[in-house]
């Protein structure tokens, strides 16, 4: 049987298992809830004019825009609780001590982080096999601000609604000075959104063509790939310890006393 | 008016019912009871609570009413006195209420202020306070004085012996235009000065003369305050949206809207969501009980609600759009264009960002050692499919 030939890799690659199944499928749901989100919610704010000439009676798109609206928020919500469980019971990668910068380190590589990947003053390599310390403060405020979507759309949407959830946060409306104010930031904080996706989109081309270690492709398959020459600087990193140390195998003696 | 006065300088009426009153000036038992029926259907009671109604006013005592004037135009009087129902303004207002109220008073200057200490003195703790209109704070209180004494120092005292306190109308409940950016006069609403006392605001510029009468005779009925929402207002009235109980809001869900004042659609009687109809965003009663005897509301009449039973509705302008300004940015700047500035900007950012990479980092981009096809050792055979997870 014909075997192909593969040149020798100039340096070896370690494949890291960085994202579980339940992250990716985080991302790609929420991904799809926050498209679906501004655009039927773009579409609530200013509905192009389509009207058929018929009665009310016949027609309900607008209606049908709202629903999936809704739902959408609805699904996103749940998403969210879901990344935030799994932020304690996923892998190290995935844990939420990650997203509070509360370590001099992580402050160490979020000002390495930006004279290296956004100011490009520095080449140094940055080692992170997750998010890099500034990548996940941005994530802790996208969570924030997803938060601010989520309390005050139930908010607005709690009057059309019988169910107990929406109506916990209606605490909003007068916080805000009432629904038309409410509604504005609600409009508002929706850029914000935009303007995430914009820099995210941008900076894992950026990070997949620099770096090579396959992070778009990681939101995929979960793997990443690191240069083995990095292993030692991949090994000895950590903000915390994520549990115990695994313990040593049943079968094997411990270290002598 | 001139009978109003009468009554009001003439009488000590207070050991009679409202009912005797309205015997007194030639109400019948059966115009009596129609009267109970309507006012406890608007207040959203069922047959039972008709008959509450009708015992109350039967058996209670009149409430001594204190109705102050500040910083207003005197519209919410105006609305309560325009009332479809003969007895809401002849009985409640005329007879079971007032003691002192600056527009319809017979007296004037030191009698009028006479009668208000007479009030608040011989009725301490059972007196209810009616204000209309916000209290200017600014300036120590100069901009509305009455009797040489600012406005705020009047409402302190009368509010000190008050059983419960309604502020009528958005002056009172928010402040209106009055306190619409840059507020001036430091135009405070009554809740934020008054404390330890029940305060139902009574939203609207003016409030529905029926939903006013409601909440007095409520007060009447069942000796305390209606059930109130997160901002003061009796549920009764204000728990729903004008936007949902509107007659065009199939419009609104078929997606046919009025796109212009003078379009077709307009004609048509479609949903003016898109002419800046501040309905789904204001609570009041104007779709159910409507205004003038039920003849019609803004929305009927093919104007958009512009929200005067919300705070800060003058601010939440323009009225004509449905997107409005966002505070912080100056007039007529929406969050769109905040955010079309932001996204150009970012998108900008990113494009400098790109090149600056393929320039700053070429060398990191480019090449590696020992990557060059020329410079590779010779190879030794890989089979593809011989990856492992984990190289030493």
């Amino acid at each position: 049987m014909r075997t192909n030939t593969l040149p020798a890799p100039p340096h070896a690659f370690q494949r890291i298992y960085v994202w579980e199944l339940p992250i990716r499928f985080y991302h790609w749901l929420n991904a799809l809830c926050i498209l679906t989100l501004i655009v039927t919610g773009f579409i609530i704010a200013n509905p192009p004019a389509i009207n058929n000439g018929s009665e009310a009676a016949f027609s309900y798109w607008f209606g049908t825009t709202r629903f999936i609206h809704f739902a959408a928020a609805y699904i996103f919500v749940f998403n969210l609780l879901v990344r935030i469980y799994w932020g304690f019971v996923g892998n190290q990668y995935a844990n939420w001590k990650n997203f509070l910068p509360l370590r001099r380190a992580q402050y160490r590589e979020i000002f390495t982080v930006l004279r290296v990947d956004i100011l490009e003053t520095s080449n140094k390599v940055i080692v992170a096999i997750g998010h890099n310390a500034l990548a996940y403060l941005t994530y802790t405020v996208l969570f924030l601000v997803s938060l601010f979507q989520v309390a005050s759309g139930f908010a607005l949407y709690a009057k059309m609604s019988h169910w107990w959830l929406p109506q916990l946060f209606t605490w909003m409306l007068p916080l805000f000075g009432g629904d038309a104010s409410l509604r504005n930031w609600h409009h508002f904080a929706t850029w914000f959104f935009i303007v995430f996706t914009i820099i995210h989109v941008y900076l894992v081309f950026y990070h997949d063509y620099v770096e090579g270690h396959g992070v778009i492709s990681s939101m995929a398959g979960g793997w990443k790939f690191l240069p083995t020459r990095h292993r030692e600087a991949v090994q000895g990193k950590s903000w915390f310890t994520v549990g115990k140390a695994s313990p040593p195998h049943p079968g094997r003696p411990g270290p002598p006393p | 008016m001139e009978t109003i006065a009468k009554t009001a300088a003439v009488a000590a009426p207070d050991q009679q019912t409202v009912y005797e009153q309205m015997v007194s000036r030639g109400v019948s038992r059966r115009e009596f009871l129609k009267f109970c029926g309507w006012i406890s259907a608007c207040m959203g009671l069922g047959t039972e609570g008709m008959a509450q109604v009708a015992n109350a006013l039967e058996n209670k005592r009149r409430i001594p009413v204190v109705w102050m004037h500040f910083q207003e135009c005197t519209c919410c009087s105006e609305s309560f006195l325009r009332s479809s129902h003969p007895i809401v303004a002849d009985i409640l207002l005329d007879k079971i209420s007032l003691d002192y109220t600056e527009t319809l008073l017979a007296a004037s200057g030191h009698q009028a202020e006479a009668c208000l200490q007479d009030t608040i003195t011989k009725y301490k703790g059972e007196y209810l306070l009616c204000v209309e209109g916000s209290v200017p704070t600014g300036a120590d209180g100069a901009y509305c004085c009455i009797g040489g004494r600012s406005a705020e120092a009047i409402l302190t005292e009368v509010a000190e012996g008050a059983k419960a306190v309604i502020a009528w109308g958005n002056c009172a409940c928010s402040g209106c235009v009055q306190a619409a950016k840059p507020n001036p006069t430091g135009a405070t609403p009554i809740h934020r000065l008054i404390a330890g006392k029940p305060v139902v605001n009574v939203q609207g510029c003016p409030p529905i003369a029926e939903v006013m009468a409601g909440v007095l005779v409520h007060l009447l009925t069942f000796d305390r305050i209606p059930q109130l929402d997160a901002l003061g207002r009796p549920k009764a009235f204000y728990s729903r949206r004008v936007h949902d109980t509107c007659y065009r809001r199939p419009n609104y869900d078929a997606g046919l809207f009025v796109e212009s004042f003078d379009d077709d659609n307009a004609r048509k009687g479609f949903c003016l969501y898109k002419m800046g109809c501040r309905g789904p965003t204001t609570y009041n009663s104007c779709g159910t009980i409507r205004w003038n005897g039920g003849v019609s509301f803004p929305i009927q009449s093919g104007h958009g609600c512009i929200g005067c039973s919300e705070s800060n509705f003058w601010d939440n302008g323009p009225f004509y759009t449905r997107l409005t300004s966002f505070p912080g940015f100056g007039i007529e700047t929406t969050a769109d264009r905040i955010g079309m500035v932001a996204g150009v900007a970012t998108v900008a950012g990113v494009a400098a960002h790109a090149v600056l990479t393929n320039i700053r980092k070429h060398d990191e981009i480019g090449e590696q050692p020992g990557e060059s096809a020329a410079a590779a050792p010779p190879p030794p055979a890989v089979k593809p499919e011989d990856k492992g997870g984990t190289q030493p």
